[in-house]
C-alpha cells in the first residue's frame, strides 16, 4: 500500500508538465485533429429530459461533424461534478479524468478556479467567440468573479416568476406585493429549499429588491456589514414563511418539483431561472396553458450559463470543440426554441448573418415567454460569498422546523 | 479430479474476501477523515473537530431522532404485520392469496415504490381525487403536510410497503423448515385460538429463523437514503441524507463532517440493533411466561380481520403505486382533480427511448456479471463445504450479513476515497465488486436451504452407480436444483438492479444503470419521466422472477415432481 501511495505521489508530480502538452486553442486546426476520435464525458444535471434530450442532440451533431463522441453523464447536483475532480487532484489523478466538460456556473465555477482545477484560459480562442454579445451580456463575469477564459458560455438565465393566471389576475411586481399576496392567499406560494440553488437564488432576488441600494453586494461579504445588509431579508421571511405552502415546514427540494406542484394545482406561482421554462413546459404538459411569467419592476437577476473543462480531463479538444459547436448558432437557435429548452442565447443575435439570424427570427418563444424588452436588462449577480452565508443563516434560521 | 479438490476450498476464502474486504477497506476511509485525517486536502489528524462541527449543526438532534425513529417505527411495524398475517392465517387458502399477492412484489425496487406512494397519498394525489370535487368538493388539493411530514410518517409508509413482502417471504422459507404446521395443530388442540397457538408456538422457532433479516431491515430503515429523500421530511432530513448531501459539498470540511456523520449513523445502528436484541429477549420471557399461565388470547376474528386488512393494504397500495407510475408515463396533460389524464400519448416512451435503451444494457450487463460470478462463489461454497464437511456456523451467517447490517453511507464513500487513493479505476468492473458486496449474501440465503434439504440419497445412488463427485454435481444435484438456482439469480438481479449509492459512488458517475437514471431523474421530479424509468427499472427486476417460474416448468414439463424445486 504504501509503494501505491508513493507512486500516486510521483506520478502526481510529474504529471502536471504532461499536462502542458495540450493543444493550443490558438491552433483550431490542431484542435479539431486531435478531437476527432475522443470521447468527451459531459457532467451536466440530469434532472429534466428535455436538457437530456438537447444534449443528446448536441452530441449527435458533433458526431456527425467532427467525429467527437458525447457521453452525458447525468448529475442530480453539479457539486459531484466538483467533488469529483477534487477527490481526483486529492488522490493525484492528473490526466485522464472521469470528467472531460462540466455545466457550471456561481459558486461551483469560483471553487474550481480557485483551488486551479480547471483548464485554460481556452474560451475567448474558440472561434465561435467572435459572435458572442460581450457587450450585452454578462458572459466575462461569472458572480462578479472575472471568467477570464476558464469557461464557455452557453445560455442566458434570468430570474422570472411564473404564475397562473387563472388563480392571479395580475403579476406581483415587488417582493412587497408578492408578500401582500401571500398572506391573502396561505399556502399557494413557496420556493425550493435552499441550499437548491433556484432557492438561494430566490432569497437574494428578495434581498435585492428589498435593499435600497443593492450595490454593497457586488463585494465579498464582510462580517460587520453582514448583519444589517441582510436584517431586511430576514424580517421580510419571517413574515412570509408561515403564509407559505406547507406553513414552510416543507419545501419542493428543486425548481422542477415547483412545476409539477402548479400542474397539480397546490401552487399559483414559482421562481424559475429560466425565461422559457413555462412555455416549454406547457408545450410538454407539464403546466396549465394559463400559466405566464412576470419581471419584478425593479428588474430581475440573470446570470449566464457555462462549460468548462477540468484540468485533467483527458480530451480537452472534444470538449472545446462541443464548447465551441454550443456557441454555433444552430445551437444556440435550438437552445432558444420553447419546444426544446427554451434558454436565451448568448450571441449578438443581431451581429450575425442573415441567414443565421433568420433561425432566431423563425423561432415562436411561446406564449409565456416575455420579449427581451419586457425582460428588461438583467441585475447583476451578488458575490458568491453572499449566496453561501445566505444559504448558511437560512439552515439555521428557517432549515429546521420544531 | 485432483484438479477441483485443489479448486473448491479457495472459494470459500475468496468469497470472504470479496465480501468483508470492501465493506473493511470502505470503513478505514470513513475513520480516517471522521477523525480530521485528510491528507489530500492538508489536513492532518487525529483531531475531534469533525465531531464538534456535526454536533454544531442545528439539524443534527431532529436528524438522528428522525433517522432512529423512522427506522425502528418501520421495521416494528413490518414485523407486526408479518406476525399478525402469519398468525392467522398461515397455511389457509387466503394466506395462499396473499402469497402470490406479495412475492413479486419484493421485486420492486424501493425508489419505484416510494414514488408510486408519494402520488397515491399526496394531497394532489390519486385518493384524494377519487373523492375530489365529489366528496370534498376540493377544486384544489388541500395545503396539508402528508408527505415530507416532520415525524417522517409517510416516510415509514414507504419503507413498512419494502419491508412486509420481504419479511414475509423470509419467514414463509423459515416455517417451511420448523414444522410450523404440527405445532400448530398440538396447541390447537390443547384449546388455543389460532392466533394464540401461533404466537406462543410458532413465532418464537421462525424469529429465531428470521432475527438476521429483521436487523437486515432495521439497519436499512434507519439509513436508506433513495426512500427518504422522495418521502421523508427535509426540516431536517434524516442523517443518511444529509451525510450523502455533505458528501457531494465541493467545500472539503463538510466531507470531513459527513464522515463524522457517517461513524454516527453506524452508531446508531449498532446501538438499535443492540437494543432491539435486548427488547427481543423481554419480550420473549414475557411471552413465555404469558404461555406458562396459559393465556387463551381472545379476540381471534379481530386480529385475523386485521391481518388480513394489513397485508391486503400493503399490496393495493404497491400495486396502485405501479399503476400510478404506469399512468403517468403515457400522460398527456393531468391536473387535479382529474383522476385521469385529458390525453394520453407515447411522448414520454419516444424522449427517453436512446437513454433508456442505453441504461437498460448497463443494467443487464452489471447485474449479470454480478450475478454469474455470485452464483459461481456460492455454489463453490456450498459444495466445497459439503466435500469437506465444513457447516455454516453462526458467526459465519453473522460475517454473511454484515455487509447488510453496516449502512451504506457508512462505508461506500470511504470506499471511493480509497479506491482513487490507490490509483484503482472506477468505473463498470469496480461496480460489478461493489454490487458483488450485496449480492452474494441474498444469492447465498436463497440456495442455502434448498441446497441443504436436498435428498442425498440421490447422491449415494449416483455414485453406486459409479459417478465421480463431480458427476454428481453437474449431472444431479444442479439440474435437480435447477429451480432454486434460478430464483437465487433472479433474487441476485433485483438486489442488484435496485443498488444506487455504490453504482453512482463506486462508477464515478460514469456508469448509468435504470436505477440511478430514476433518481437523477427524481431531483427534477417529472413524474413522467419517473413513471417511464421507474416501470423499465421495476421490469428488469420482475423479468427474471417469472423467468425462474417459467424455465423449470418448461424443462421439467415431464418430470412432475421437479417442477416447483
Amino acid at each position: 500500500m504504501k509503494t501505491n501511495w508513493l507512486k500516486a505521489s510521483v506520478l502526481g508530480a510529474l504529471l502536471p508538465l504532461a499536462a502542458m502538452a495540450d493543444t493550443d486553442p490558438k491552433d483550431w486546426g490542431a484542435v479539431l485533429e486531435e478531437a476527432r476520435g475522443q470521447t468527451v464525458y459531459w457532467n451536466a444535471w440530469g434532472g429534466s429530459p428535455t436538457t437530456n434530450a438537447f444534449i443528446a442532440w448536441a452530441g449527435e451533431r458533433v458526431k456527425a461533424d467532427y467525429g467527437v463522441t458525447v457521453e452525458h453523464v447525468k448529475l442530480t447536483d453539479t457539486a459531484d461534478a466538483v467533488t469529483r475532480v477534487l477527490s481526483e487532484k486529492e488522490a493525484g489523478q492528473d490526466a485522464d479524468g472521469a470528467i472531460d466538460l462540466i455545466w457550471i456556473n456561481g459558486a461551483n465555477f469560483a471553487a474550481m478556479k480557485q483551488s486551479g482545477l480547471l483548464f485554460g484560459p481556452f474560451a475567448e480562442d474558440l472561434p465561435g467567440w467572435a459572435n458572442v454579445d460581450v457587450e450585452g451580456k454578462t458572459v466575462q463575469t461569472d458572480f462578479t468573479v472575472p471568467v477570464e477564459g476558464y469557461e464557455s458560455p452557453w445560455a442566458m438565465a434570468q430570474v422570472v416568476f411564473m404564475y397562473d393566471t387563472a388563480d392571479i389576475e395580475a403579476p406581483l411586481p415587488s417582493a412587497q406585493k408578492i408578500l401582500e399576496w401571500a398572506k391573502s392567499h396561505p399556502g399557494r406560494f413557496t420556493y425550493p429549499q435552499p441550499p437548491d440553488f433556484l432557492g438561494t437564488t430566490f432569497l437574494k432576488q428578495m434581498l435585492v429588491d428589498l435593499l435600497d441600494d443593492p450595490s454593497v453586494l457586488v463585494d465579498p461579504v464582510a462580517d460587520d456589514s453582514y448583519p444589517a445588509v441582510t436584517a431586511p431579508l430576514w424580517a421580510y421571511l419571517d413574515e412570509l414563511t408561515p403564509v407559505l405552502w406547507r406553513e414552510g415546514r416543507a419545501y419542493p427540494p428543486t425548481g422542477t418539483r415547483q412545476i409539477q406542484l402548479i400542474n397539480d394545482g397546490e401552487l399559483d406561482m414559482a421562481i424559475s431561472f429560466s425565461p422559457g421554462a413555462a412555455s416549454t413546459a406547457i408545450a410538454n404538459y407539464e403546466l396549465p396553458d394559463t400559466v405566464r411569467t412576470f419581471v419584478l419592476e425593479k428588474g430581475t437577476i440573470g446570470n449566464a450559463s457555462f462549460v468548462a473543462i477540468p484540468y485533467n480531463s483527458g480530451s480537452k479538444e472534444g470538449a472545446m470543440v462541443l464548447a465551441n459547436f454550443l456557441l454555433s448558432p444552430e445551437a444556440q437557435a435550438n437552445a432558444q426554441d420553447p419546444n426544446v429548452l427554451g434558454y436565451g442565447t448568448v450571441l449578438n443575435v443581431a451581429g450575425l448573418s442573415d441567414e443565421d439570424r433568420a433561425r432566431f427570427d423563425a423561432l415562436d418563444l411561446g406564449i409565456a415567454t416575455l420579449s427581451p424588452d419586457e425582460l428588461g436588462q438583467a441585475q447583476a449577480e451578488p458575490h458568491p460569498s453572499w449566496m453561501t452565508r445566505i444559504a448558511k443563516d437560512w439552515q439555521a434560521r428557517f432549515g429546521v422546523t420544531e | 479430479m485432483a484438479k477441483s479438490r485443489s479448486f473448491f476450498p479457495i472459494l470459500p476464502a475468496l468469497t470472504l474476501l470479496l465480501l468483508l474486504g470492501p465493506v473493511l477497506a470502505g470503513l478505514v476511509g470513513t475513520i480516517l477523515p471522521g477523525f480530521g485525517h485528510l491528507p489530500a486536502a492538508g489536513l492532518y489528524g487525529p483531531s475531534l473537530d469533525p465531531f464538534r462541527d456535526l454536533f454544531d449543526w442545528p439539524g443534527f438532534w431532529p436528524a438522528v431522532r428522525l433517522s432512529v425513529g423512522t427506522g425502528v417505527a418501520a421495521a416494528a411495524i413490518s414485523l407486526t404485520i408479518v406476525a399478525t398475517i402469519l398468525a392467522g392465517w398461515a397455511g389457509t387458502r387466503a394466506f395462499g392469496w396473499v402469497e402470490r399477492l406479495l412475492s413479486p412484489l419484493l421485486a420492486v425496487p424501493h425508489a419505484a415504490a416510494a414514488f408510486g406512494l408519494a402520488f397515491l397519498i399526496a394531497p394532489s394525489g390519486w385518493l384524494f381525487r377519487l373523492v375530489s370535487p365529489g366528496l370534498t368538493g376540493w377544486q384544489r388539493p388541500p395545503d396539508l403536510l402528508i408527505l415530507q411530514d416532520p415525524m417522517g410518517l409517510s416516510l415509514i409508509a414507504g419503507m413498512v410497503i419494502k419491508e412486509v413482502p420481504f419479511l414475509l417471504l423470509m419467514s414463509i422459507a423459515a416455517m417451511g423448515q420448523v414444522g410450523g404446521a404440527r405445532r400448530l395443530a398440538v396447541a390447537q388442540s390443547m384449546g388455543y385460538g389460532r392466533v394464540a397457538a401461533w404466537m406462543f408456538t410458532v413465532f418464537p422457532v421462525v424469529y429465531g429463523r428470521i432475527r438476521l433479516p429483521v436487523l437486515v431491515v432495521l439497519a436499512w430503515s434507519m439509513s436508506v437514503v433513495d426512500v427518504a429523500v422522495i418521502l421523508g421530511p427535509s426540516t431536517p432530513s434524516t442523517l443518511s441524507v444529509q451525510i450523502v448531501r455533505w458528501m457531494s459539498d465541493p467545500d472539503l470540511v463538510f466531507r470531513l463532517r459527513a464522515a463524522a456523520g457517517a461513524l454516527v449513523q453506524l452508531g446508531l445502528v449498532l446501538g438499535a440493533v443492540a437494543v432491539w436484541w435486548g427488547l427481543e429477549r423481554l419480550l420473549g420471557r414475557l411471552g413465555a411466561s404469558l404461555a406458562h399461565r396459559g393465556l387463551r388470547l381472545g379476540a381471534d376474528a379481530h386480529i385475523r380481520a386485521g391481518g388480513l386488512l394489513l397485508a391486503l393494504l400493503t399490496a393495493l397500495l404497491l400495486f396502485l403505486g405501479l399503476l400510478g407510475l404506469f399512468v403517468w408515463s403515457f400522460a398527456g396533460f393531468w391536473s387535479f382533480p382529474d383522476l385521469l389524464p385529458d390525453q394520453f400519448t407515447l411522448r414520454s416512451w419516444h424522449r427517453d427511448s436512446v437513454g433508456s435503451w442505453q441504461a437498460v444494457s448497463e443494467t443487464a450487463v452489471i447485474a449479470g456479471a454480478a450475478v454469474a460470478v455470485g452464483l459461481f462463489l456460492t455454489l463453490g461454497c456450498l459444495e466445497a463445504e459439503e466435500r469437506h464437511g465444513l457447516r455454516l456456523t453462526q458467526r459465519g451467517m453473522w460475517l454473511l450479513y454484515l455487509p447488510l447490517l453496516i449502512p451504506q453511507t457508512a462505508f461506500l464513500p470511504g470506499l471511493q476515497t480509497l479506491m482513487l487513493s490507490l490509483g484503482l479505476e472506477t468505473g463498470r468492473g469496480a461496480v460489478v465488486v461493489a454490487h458483488l458486496v450485496f449480492v452474494l449474501p441474498y444469492i447465498r440465503l436463497s440456495l442455502q436451504d434448498p441446497w441443504m434439504q436436498w435428498d442425498r440419497r440421490q447422491a449415494v445412488v449416483a455414485k453406486a452407480l459409479g459417478a465421480s463427485p463431480d458427476r454428481v454435481l453437474w449431472r444431479v444435484r444442479l439440474p435437480m436444483l435447477l429451480a432454486p438456482i434460478l430464483t437465487a439469480v433472479a433474487v441476485g438481479i433485483a438486489v442488484s438492479v435496485g443498488q444506487y449509492l455504490p453504482t453512482l459512488l463506486i462508477g464515478g458517475g460514469r456508469v448509468e444503470t435504470l436505477t440511478t437514471e430514476a433518481v437523477a431523474l427524481a431531483s427534477g421530479g417529472d413524474r413522467r419521466a419517473i413513471g417511464v424509468f421507474g416501470l423499465l427499472q421495476t421490469a428488469a427486476a420482475l423479468l427474471p422472477f417469472a423467468l425462474a417460474l417459467i424455465v423449470p416448468a418448461l424443462v421439467w414439463r415431464n418430470r412432475k415432481g421437479l417442477r416447483d424445486g
